[in-house]
């Protein structure tokens, strides 16, 4: 199997604050891999580190064959690297093509080259009727879509992708999604970083969970489910007043409690929210409507969320 | 091909024709209200202020005085609105440089690329103010009457890489866009006034017979000195001096730029 990036030891801080504190990891070729956590995880600044935006702290960080580690050989790391950054830094003076033949000269491409280029991705996005628009008549879909063309003009061996979807609506999520999905059939090799769980589960290989500064879980999204969670949980929202403080019925209520957790593989009670996790939805969700009738009971698939929340022990908006 | 300091030329002329790109847009609002500065003061002080400067200085009318050091200035001006605010804003509000270095492109080539558009901006103004004074000359305004001109527009090379390089250094050291106030009020202001362009500064009773040794000091003095003597005549070892002045600092700022710039925008 061949690696694109391997890191041994890497960290990284800012005077007192450590942003990556130690993190091992190995990114095989061809695959999507995603860096998964909450603001402040440190997922952006590894990706920095990746980019060679910013200089690694301590460690190694092999990327396709070249040490980062010194700098020496970031021309050569970055000719082969794409990247799709989190806040848009297009160009705003200039229109959606020449966006793209600006950036394409960086890589060596020539006037020639760089103009058939930026056709052929602009295609690829589906913007070739934008293409002499200028950057501020796009929307935010469209926006994303031309920076992840200008990460594509080096017809780069590896992309990285930090957080491409936050604050898309839903509609033009999908559609990148969709551009992603062609890029992974093209065999490069992609890095996602995101916290949106449900994109990393659609669209990466293997992840792994960074939270202060840490890796805390890494392998395939549905292994980390199964090692970590169970397959479905079951939500009960428990409406306190009505039964908890109700004589007998309260008691039933905690008492029912107990018994649904006993059923369950493992639970958790978050205020008036108890998570079941459990492998037999069925079976609990049709108990739980006779012990409590009232209750507003939901069976869902588990995800990567849960992953996170059992592994953290907390959500991923705190 | 790469120049020493690893800089990459190609990169460095890709971010130079990325900004003739953005000019050719928009030239007309934003190159050519500038180039009429210089041409407001020559008509403005050497016609209208001549008139009372009757006996002109050291031979020559007031508007043939003051002509050359104009075009100092207005290479200076060119150069230095370029390296502050514009470059100031492509790091920091458009977060343009973040983009640009997430390709081979370093530091170091951006850096120059921007000098390079700096200094082509100011040889532009100061190329066009240059014909303006041509045109005096045929007029019979003895402006132009050295054959030494046909060097102007190197010093004006110089003038404008060395306040481009200026500029450079103060971006690289600020982080709100309000300071350009001191940088323009107190830096360029002073320089454009008490560079010798307007009055002579070799006069006895200035500044106590000083102001010239003071005046050496300073950056924009050299090159009023040097048009002068390009445009004018005669040639002497002070016009060396001047020369070697600007060149040295080029020479010093061409080091510190990047390391401030790198220092700025890598961590």
């Amino acid at each position: 199997m061949d690696v694109a990036i391997k890191a041994t030891g890497l960290r990284k801080s800012y005077g007192d604050f450590v942003a990556v504190d130690g993190v091992d990891f190995e990114i095989p070729k061809g695959v999507c891999f995603g860096f998964l956590g909450p603001n402040g995880a440190g997922k952006t600044t590894t990706m920095r580190m990746i980019y060679r935006a910013s200089p690694v702290g301590d460690g190694s960080l092999e990327i396709l064959g070249h040490e980062a580690a010194g700098g020496r050989n970031d021309r050569k790391i970055k000719q082969k690297i794409g990247v799709v950054p989190q806040e848009d830094n297009l160009d705003q003076e200039l229109s959606v093509r020449e966006n793209l033949e600006v950036f394409a000269r960086f890589y060596g491409l020539d006037r020639k080259q760089a103009k058939a280029r930026a056709v052929e991705l602009l295609d690829f996005v589906r913007l070739s009727e934008r293409a002499d628009s200028k950057v501020l008549e796009l929307s935010g879909g469209m926006k994303r879509r031309v920076l992840i063309a200008r990460g594509l003009v080096g017809a780069p061996e590896l992309v990285v992708l930090d957080e491409p979807t936050t604050g898309l609506d839903p509609q033009a999520r999908i559609n990148l999604w969709e551009r992603m999905r062609d890029l992974k059939r093209k065999e490069a090799t992609l890095i996602l970083t995101t916290h949106y769980m449900d994109e990393a589960e659609q669209l990466c290989d293997s992840l792994v969970i960074m939270d202060k500064g840490k890796i805390v879980a890494q392998g395939r999204p549905r292994d980390l489910i199964r090692q970590h969670v169970s397959s479905h949980v079951v939500e009960i929202e428990i409406a306190a007043g009505r039964h908890a403080n109700a004589g007998p019925s309260g008691e039933s209520a905690a008492g029912a409690i107990a018994e649904l957790s006993a059923l369950a593989k493992r639970h958790e009670q978050h205020q008036d929210r108890l998570l079941l996790y459990v492998d037999n939805g069925e079976e609990v969700v049709t108990r739980a409507a006779q012990l409590l009738p009232d209750a507003e009971t939901l069976l869902r698939r588990s995800t990567l969320e849960d992953v996170f929340l059992r592994i953290t022990g907390r959500g991923l908006e705190e | 091909m790469r120049l020493p300091g690893d800089i990459d030329l190609t990169t460095s002329v890709s971010v130079w024709r990325r900004n003739l790109t953005e000019y050719s847009h928009t030239w007309m609002t934003n190159v050519l209200p500038n180039f009429f500065d210089p041409v407001l003061y020559l008509l403005g002080m050497g016609l209208g202020l001549g008139m009372f400067v009757g006996r002109g200085v050291g031979g020559l009318t007031y508007i043939e005085f003051i002509a050359p050091g104009l075009m100092a200035a207005s290479a200076m001006q060119g150069a230095s609105f370029e390296s502050t605010y514009n470059v100031f804003v492509k790091m920091n509000f458009a977060k343009l440089y973040d983009a640009y270095l997430a390709t081979p492109a370093q530091i170091q080539d951006i850096a120059f690329g921007e000098l390079l558009w700096a200094v082509s901006r100011g040889l532009i103004y100061g190329c066009a103010f240059f014909a303006v004074l041509c045109g005096f000359t045929l007029f019979g305004h003895r402006v132009i009457v050295s054959p030494w001109a046909v060097l102007l527009p190197v010093a004006m090379a110089m003038t404008a890489t060395m306040f481009a390089l200026i500029g450079l250094t103060f971006t690289a050291s600020i982080r709100n866009i309000n300071y350009y106030g001191f940088y323009y009020t107190l830096w360029l202001t002073p320089l454009f006034l008490f560079s010798g362009i307007f009055f002579p500064l070799d006069n006895p009773q200035m500044a106590g017979g000083h102001a010239e040794t003071i005046a050496w000091f300073t950056p924009l003095f050299h090159c009023v000195r040097l048009m002068r003597g390009l445009a004018q005549g005669p040639l002497d070892w002070t016009h060396g001096m001047s020369a070697l002045w600007v060149l040295v600092v080029i020479a010093v700022l061409l080091v510190v730029v990047p390391r401030r710039m790198r220092k700025r925008m890598v961590h």
